[in-house]
C-alpha cells in the first residue's frame, strides 16, 4: 500500500477505513470477497430448487411439458427483457459514478429500481391469471387429466422458485432505491463506489438466476 | 466477567481486552472477536448441558429392557439430544469459540474482516436456539434430528416448525461465521504470513468455512421446503403429493455429510497445534496436512449417498458413493499418520491438553475405521440404523470433536483468561473422560453388531448387560464433563497467573500478552514458519 493512494482517499473524505483494515484497498478487497461468498451461498440456495425441479422433471416428463404450456410465455419473455435491461442500467450507473457523473448515476439507479418494480407488477398479473385458471397448489389447484399430480408439482416448484426470486428482486429494489438517494446526496464518488459495485453484483446475480428460471419454466418442453 | 481481568496483575502497562467496557451492555454490543468468541463459548456450554440432560434421559431409559420412559418421551429425548448437539454445540463448537478468538491472533490481525457480521452471527445463533428450545418447552419434537419426510411433514403432531425455523436461523449464523473466516484469512494476514506459514488451525478454519458457506444454504432451503409442505400441504417431498421422499434424503445429506467435516476439520487443526507444542517439533508433512484438509472438504461433498444405501437408491449409485467414501478416508488417514510420525521418537510431555489431544487421535481413529466398515454397502445394509452406527459417529463427534475442543480450551485457557488451571485435576478429568467415553460407546459397537436397532425405547433382554455398561460409562462421562467446568471457573479467581507463553508455543498468539489487549498486538509479532520449535522462541 503506497501512501499516495491513502492520501487521495483521505482528501476525498468519503470512505472511512475500519480499524481492522490497514488501508482502503484492503477494506475494498475484503468487502468484495465477502460479497462473492455471499453470492455463492445464493447459488446454493437456488441450486436446491433447481435440483428439485430437475428430479421432478425426470420423474414426470409429460406432466411437466403439459404444465409448462400453462405458463404465460409472453409475460415471461417481457419480464426477461425488463430484468436484463435493468442489469445494464445498474452497470451504467456504476460507470457514471466512476466518471463522477452523479446526476446520471442517480437516474440510472432509479431506472433500475423502476424496472425491478415493473418486473414484480408483471409477475403479480401472472400470479393473478394463474389464480383464475385454478393453477395455484394449496389454494385453488384444480386441473383435470392424467397429469394432474405432475402439473401440481410443477406449479409448486414454479411458486417456490419465482417466489424466492421475487423476494430477491424486492430486496434489490429497496437497496438500489436507497443507493439512488445516497448517490443524489453525494455519498459516493470516483474513489468510493464499493457499496454501489457490490449492490450491482447482487442485482446481476438476481438477473442471472432469472436467466435460468426463464427457460426451465416457460420454454422447455412447451412444444412437446 | 470482570473477575477474569488477570492482565492487570501481569503487566499493568497492557490493559487486556476485558478492561475496555465491563458491563453487560458492553459485552452484548461488542465487536471484538475475542469477546464474541467468549459469548459463543458460554452459549454453547449451556446448550451442551441441555443436550447432555437429554442424553442422560436416553441412557437412563435404556438401563431396563422395557424402557423406563414411555416411547413418546423417549423419541422426544433423542430428537432434542440430536438437534441440540449437532446444530447448537458441535457445528459452532470449535470455529465459533476458539476459531473466533484465535484466527485473527494467529494471522496477526486486529479483528475479523466483518466484526458487525460476527456479532450478528452470535445473535442469530441465540435466536435460533430460543426457537428450538421453545419447541422443547411446548412439548418437544419426535422426528429425530434428520426430519425424514413424510413423517416430519405429514404424520408428526409435534412442533416441527419451531425447530425447523430455529435450525434455519442458526444456519445463517454458521454462514456469517464462514464468510468472515474466509475473508479474514484472505485479506488480513500480516506481512510475511503467507499461506504455507499459516498454523494448521487456520487452515482448518479456512477449509471448514468453505464447507459452511457452501453446504449450509442447502440445509436452509431444504428445511424451508419442509416448512412449506407442512403448513400449506404443497411440496416436493411427500409421495401423496407426487413428490419424492428420497429427494429430501439426498438434499438433507448433501448438507449433513459435509456437516460431519464442519465438526471434525476444526478438531484436526486444533490437535495439530497441541501435538506440535508438546512434542516440541514441526508437524510432520505440514503441506500434506494442508492438502488433506482441502481434500476432506472437497471429497466430503461427494459422499452423502452412503447414508442412503438402504433407502432405495440404485445399486450403481451405492457403488459409486461407497468408492468415494473410501476415498475420503485417505486424507483423514494421512493426518493420523502425520500426527503419529510427529510423535515418533519425539520428546513428548503429557500436559492435560496433550492428553486430550492424544485421546482424540485414538478415538478418532477408531471412529474413522468403523466408518470404513460402514462405507461398504455389504456391511452397511445389515448395520444401518443399529447401535453400530451410533457408536461410530459418537467416536468421531464426541471422542473426536469434544475431546479436541477440550484440548483447545485447556491449551488456550491461559491465553484467554490469563490464568492457569489445576493441572492434576485437568489430567485426571482427561483420563476419566477417555475411560468414561470408551465404556459408554464401545459396548454400543457390540450391541449394534449383534443387531440392536437405534431409536427404540425398549429392547430384547439379551442386550441388557452391555446397555448397563454403556449407561454406567455415561455417568462417568458426565462427571468428566462437569469437572473441567468447576476447576476452570475456580482458576479464574485462584489460578496462578499465566505468562504470555506458558507452554513455550510458537504461534503468533503467544507473542502477545495473556489476555491479549483489545487491538491484539501492541508490538508487531515476528512471523516465521509455523511450528518453528527447532528455533528459539521469539
Amino acid at each position: 500500500m503506497n501512501a499516495t493512494v491513502m492520501d487521495i482517499e483521505k482528501h476525498d473524505g468519503a470512505s472511512r477505513v475500519e480499524v481492522q483494515f490497514n488501508d482502503p484497498v484492503q477494506q475494498r478487497e475484503a468487502a468484495t470477497l465477502g460479497m462473492w461468498l455471499f453470492l455463492s451461498t445464493e447459488i446454493m440456495f437456488f441450486g436446491v430448487l433447481f435440483a428439485s425441479y430437475t428430479i421432478c422433471r425426470v420423474l414426470y416428463p409429460e406432466g411437466f411439458a403439459e404444465a409448462s404450456r400453462h405458463t404465460d410465455m409472453l409475460f415471461g419473455t417481457i419480464e426477461t427483457a425488463v430484468l436484463l435491461t435493468s442489469s445494464s442500467l445498474v452497470a451504467l450507473a456504476l460507470r457514471s459514478i466512476k466518471l463522477d457523473q452523479r446526476r446520471a448515476a442517480t437516474w440510472l439507479l432509479l431506472g433500475t429500481a423502476a424496472l425491478g418494480v415493473t418486473f414484480l407488477v408483471m409477475h403479480g398479473f401472472e400470479y393473478y391469471n394463474e389464480y383464475t385458471e385454478h393453477l395455484i397448489p394449496g389454494i385453488n389447484f384444480d386441473q383435470p387429466g392424467p397429469h394432474s399430480r405432475a402439473i401440481e408439482l410443477f406449479f409448486c416448484l414454479y411458486y417456490f422458485i419465482t417466489g424466492f426470486h421475487s423476494v430477491h428482486v424486492i430486496i434489490g429494489v429497496v437497496l438500489i432505491s436507497t443507493l439512488a438517494i445516497r448517490v443524489a446526496h453525494g455519498t459516493f464518488g470516483p474513489k468510493n463506489y464499493t457499496t454501489l459495485e457490490l449492490t450491482a453484483l447482487y442485482w446481476h446475480l438476481v438477473d442471472i438466476v432469472w436467466i435460468f428460471v426463464y427457460p426451465i419454466i416457460y420454454l422447455v418442453g412447451r412444444s412437446g | 466477567m470482570s473477575s477474569i481481568d488477570a492482565g492487570e496483575s501481569m503487566a499493568p502497562s497492557t490493559p487486556s481486552f476485558y478492561a475496555g467496557g465491563e458491563g453487560l451492555m458492553a459485552w452484548l454490543t461488542t465487536r471484538d472477536h475475542k469477546r464474541i468468541g467468549i459469548l459463543y463459548a458460554l452459549t454453547i456450554t449451556v446448550f451442551f448441558a441441555m443436550g447432555g440432560i437429554a442424553a442422560a434421559m436416553i441412557r437412563l431409559n435404556l438401563v431396563e429392557p422395557a424402557g423406563l420412559l414411555d416411547a413418546e418421551t423417549y423419541n422426544k429425548a433423542f430428537t432434542f439430544h440430536g438437534v441440540i448437539m449437532v446444530w447448537f454445540f458441535l457445528i459452532p463448537s470449535i470455529p465459533a469459540t476458539l476459531g473466533n478468538f484465535l484466527l485473527p491472533l494467529m494471522i496477526g490481525a486486529r479483528d475479523m474482516a466483518f466484526p458487525r457480521l460476527n456479532l450478528a452471527s452470535w445473535y442469530l445463533f441465540v435466536i435460533g436456539g430460543l426457537f428450538t428450545v421453545s419447541a422443547l418447552l411446548l412439548g418437544g419434537v419426535d422426528t429425530g434430528w434428520t426430519f425424514y419426510t413424510p413423517f416430519s411433514t405429514m404424520f408428526s403432531n409435534t412442533h416441527v416448525i419451531l425447530v425447523v425455523v430455529g435450525v434455519f436461523i442458526t444456519g445463517f449464523a454458521t454462514i456469517f461465521t464462514g464468510i468472515n473466516f474466509i475473508v479474514t484469512t484472505h485479506t488480513l494476514r500480516m506481512p510475511g504470513m503467507h499461506w504455507f506459514r499459516l498454523p494448521l488451525f487456520v487452515w482448518a478454519m479456512y477449509t471448514v468455512s468453505l464447507v459452511m458457506v457452501l453446504a449450509t444454504p442447502v440445509l436452509a432451503m431444504t428445511l424451508s421446503l419442509i416448512g412449506l409442505e407442512r403448513i400449506f400441504g404443497v411440496g416436493v417431498f411427500d409421495p401423496a403429493l407426487g413428490g419424492d421422499p428420497l429427494l429430501f434424503q439426498h438434499l438433507f445429506w448433501f448438507y449433513s455429510h459435509p456437516a460431519v467435516y464442519i465438526m471434525i476439520l476444526p478438531a484436526m487443526g486444533l490437535v495439530s497445534e497441541v501435538i506440535a507444542c508438546f512434542v516440541r517439533r514441526r508437524i510432520f508433512g505440514y503441506k500434506f496436512m494442508t492438502y488433506s484438509m482441502v481434500a476432506n472438504a472437497v471429497i466430503g461433498f461427494m459422499v452423502w449417498g452412503h447414508h442412503m444405501f438402504v433407502s432405495g437408491m440404485s445399486v450403481y449409485a451405492s457403488m459409486v458413493f461407497s468408492l468415494l467414501s473410501f476415498t475420503v478416508a485417505v486424507p483423514s488417514a494421512i493426518k493420523v499418520f502425520n500426527w503419529t510420525a510427529t510423535l515418533h521418537k519425539g520428546d513428548i510431555t503429557f500436559e492435560a491438553p496433550m492428553l486430550y489431544a492424544l485421546g482424540f487421535v485414538g478415538l478418532f481413529m477408531l471412529g474413522g475405521l468403523t466408518g470404513l466398515m460402514l462405507a461398504a454397502p455389504a456391511l452397511d445394509v445389515p448395520l444401518t440404523d443399529t447401535y453400530f452406527v451410533i457408536a461410530h459417529f459418537h467416536y468421531v463427534m464426541v471422542g473426536g470433536t469434544v475431546m479436541a475442543y477440550l484440548a483447545g480450551i485447556h491449551f488456550w485457557w491461559p491465553k484467554i483468561t490469563g490464568r492457569m488451571y489445576s493441572e492434576p485435576l485437568a489430567k485426571f478429568s482427561a483420563i476419566l473422560m477417555f475411560v468414561g467415553f470408551n465404556l459408554t460407546f464401545f459396548p454400543q459397537y457390540i450391541l449394534g453388531y449383534e443387531g440392536m436397532p437405534r431409536r427404540y425405547h425398549s429392547y430384547p433382554p439379551q442386550f441388557q448387560v452391555l446397555n448397563i455398561f454403556s449407561s454406567a460409562g455415561a455417568s462417568i462421562l458426565a462427571v468428566s464433563y462437569m469437572l473441567p467446568v468447576l476447576y476452570l471457573l475456580w482458576s479464574l479467581r485462584h489460578g496462578a497467573a499465566a505468562g504470555n507463553n506458558p507452554w513455550g508455543a510458537r504461534g503468533l498468539e503467544w507473542q502477545t500478552s495473556s489476555p491479549p489487549p483489545e487491538e491484539n498486538f501492541l508490538h508487531v509479532p515476528i512471523v516465521r514458519e509455523a511450528y518453528a520449535y527447532d528455533e528459539p522462541a521469539p
